[in-house]
């Protein structure tokens, strides 16, 4: 039997053994992990369940509950200064996963290239291809804190680059851009008249500075697609809710194939998403401000036992670099696995510019940070 | 709250280099702070949180919270009063409220006997109290933001992207 030749040819994850290992190992210290380690605020779960109890389990209009889209641009409004209406610029989604695929399908045409910085989320190339687009990855480093820079994509532009795929904070590298930085990158996206893909779903967890979303610059908002979702800020992954937030023509295109596709969000995250965005934010303050500790111990630890590690400005991920260990990342990853049981995720997933890195995350507790990091260092000293 | 407490609140037993580590700031300073802390009495005590109904070699012993009506005395207030009644080693915490009552006590002892002993000819007894309830307490949910039933392990993926 034959199977899509799009879909065959997709490059396959090189780390999905080692994944399928972890994942059926027990006792082992996971830094790992790509969610919040916190449960859902009780609030937020509460509601849910009482929802479900009041019956409310049938489908919502396509483009997701309306008092639910008022509380996003309300949001977005207050916490930034966005202006974005309800009715036709914005549109629920299955977490921040559906609103990616929703945009490269609504505005890619055959062969057109989108641009993205790598590292990056394992999913980004194979959207795009999947939508028949060719994605062309822009390598960044640390010596530059992995940013993207203007010049980059400027040199990168061909006549049929249609749209530039960014995430900030970084997963996984915690890199962010400031104001300044994201004005240069927006300067050259005018220029080259590039539509932006804004993933900002870590937008809560930025330390170092206000996190500023791309399209609230001058002249931007008609062409980003604005990405966001409830997973990371509110520890609501299960959920799979996000939104997106864009122009209305943009915005029609992606809701016509969602509602072939999805026809809309599971009621009860997005009773949830409601709760979460009325009374969340202090839950997330108290989160951001324990993650805030963990970055800066394990970063110190990491950097002490010779793990050159730049000091990353959001999410929950530390990328540091393993090069002088002459191994390549899944190795690594596959020995201190064996030894130490210690899991973490290869460089490599995150694109062939990430090898010889490894992505720790410090969504994990206090006591297990502090043992995983002494059992990384008897590892090194061996 | 200073981040050195917010800290020591959740772990009393962390040690001054680790603080360091979690705040960017040096272990001197961290011990500095920590010192002035116990110094002014802002750091009072470092304790343990223990859910009193598992262990095991403990007999029997009761809690109960006590609601006290008083009349405040001249001059002094309520405290002189307060103070002679939470110098009693029996009271373990003891809050000055308003509402229908004054003060509310949290008592420890061995048996309802004990408590009941305490209240008659202790409490009871003084001049300024005009009258006492008492509520022996069935079960302890939660503590200082603790939750005493251990939790159990939460399902989540050993690793994702």
């Amino acid at each position: 039997m034959d199977i899509s030749k799009k879909v065959e040819q997709l490059k396959p994850s090189g780390i999905r053994v080692f994944f399928d290992l972890v994942l059926n190992m027990k006792d082992i210290i996971s830094l790992g992990v790509g969610e919040p380690d916190f449960v859902t605020p009780w609030r937020v779960r509460e509601k849910a369940i009482f929802s479900i109890e009041q019956g409310y389990t049938s489908y919502t209009s396509n483009k997701g509950m309306a008092d639910l889209r008022k509380s996003i641009v309300y949001f977005l409004n207050k916490r930034y200064g966005l202006k974005y209406d309800f009715e036709d610029e914005t549109l629920i989604t299955v977490g921040v996963s559906e609103g990616l695929d929703l945009a490269v399908r609504a505005i890619l045409n055959p062969g057109e290239k989108v641009l993205i910085p790598e590292p990056c989320y394992v999913s980004y190339g194979a959207v795009v291809e999947l939508a028949g687009g060719k994605p062309i990855f822009l390598k960044t480093s640390v010596k530059d804190g992995f940013k993207l820079t203007a010049k980059q994509i400027e040199k990168a532009c061909t006549k049929d680059t249609k749209a530039l795929l960014i995430n900030y904070p970084c997963n996984p590298t915690g890199a962010s851009y400031t104001k300044k930085e994201l004005q240069g990158i927006a300067r050259v996206v005018k220029k080259k008249n590039l539509i932006v893909i804004s993933d900002e779903v870590y937008d809560e967890l930025t330390y170092d500075f206000q996190h500023t979303p791309l399209s609230s610059l001058q002249g931007m908002k008609n062409r980003v697609i604005y990405l966001n979702g409830f997973s990371k800020a509110y520890a609501m992954t299960g959920f799979r809710l996000g939104w997106a937030s864009g122009p209305a023509k943009i915005i029609a295109a992606m809701t016509k194939i969602h509602q072939y596709t999805i026809l809309c969000a599971p009621i009860t995250s997005q009773i949830a998403g409601i709760e979460a965005l009325r009374s969340g934010l202090s839950d997330v303050l108290e989160m951001k401000k324990e993650y805030m500790r963990r970055r800066r111990f394990v970063v110190s630890r990491l950097n002490e036992m010779g793990l050159d590690c730049h000091m990353p400005q959001g999410a929950f991920y530390v990328f540091p670099s393993i090069k002088r260990f002459n191994k390549s990342s899944l190795d690594f990853a596959n020995d201190l696995l064996k030894k130490k049981s210690v899991a973490l995720v290869p460089g490599v997933a995150f694109g062939d510019s990430a090898e010889g890195h490894v992505r720790i995350s410090y969504a994990s507790s206090y006591e297990n940070l502090k043992e995983a990091m002494f059992r990384i260092e008897q590892y090194l000293r061996k | 709250m200073n981040e050195i407490l917010e800290i020591l609140a959740q772990d009393a037993r962390i040690r001054p280099e680790e603080i360091a580590k979690l705040t960017g700031q040096s272990v001197a300073s961290v011990k500095k702070v920590i010192e002035k802390f116990e110094k002014d009495g802002v750091i009072v005590k470092y304790k343990t949180v223990i859910n009193k109904d598992l262990v095991k070699e403990e007999t029997s012993f009761v809690r109960a919270l006590i609601e006290v009506s008083m009349t405040p005395k001249k001059d002094v207030g309520f405290d002189y009063i307060a103070e002679r009644i939470y110098s009693f080693p029996e009271v373990k915490s003891c809050y000055l409220l308003s509402g229908s009552y004054d003060l509310l006590l949290e008592i420890e002892g061995n048996s309802v006997q004990m408590v009941a002993g305490f209240v008659a000819s202790k409490l009871s007894a003084m001049p300024d109290v005009r009258g006492t309830v008492t509520h022996f307490l069935l079960k302890k949910y939660k503590e200082d933001g603790h939750v005493l039933k251990k939790r159990k392990q939460k399902q989540k993926l050993n690793i994702s992207y």
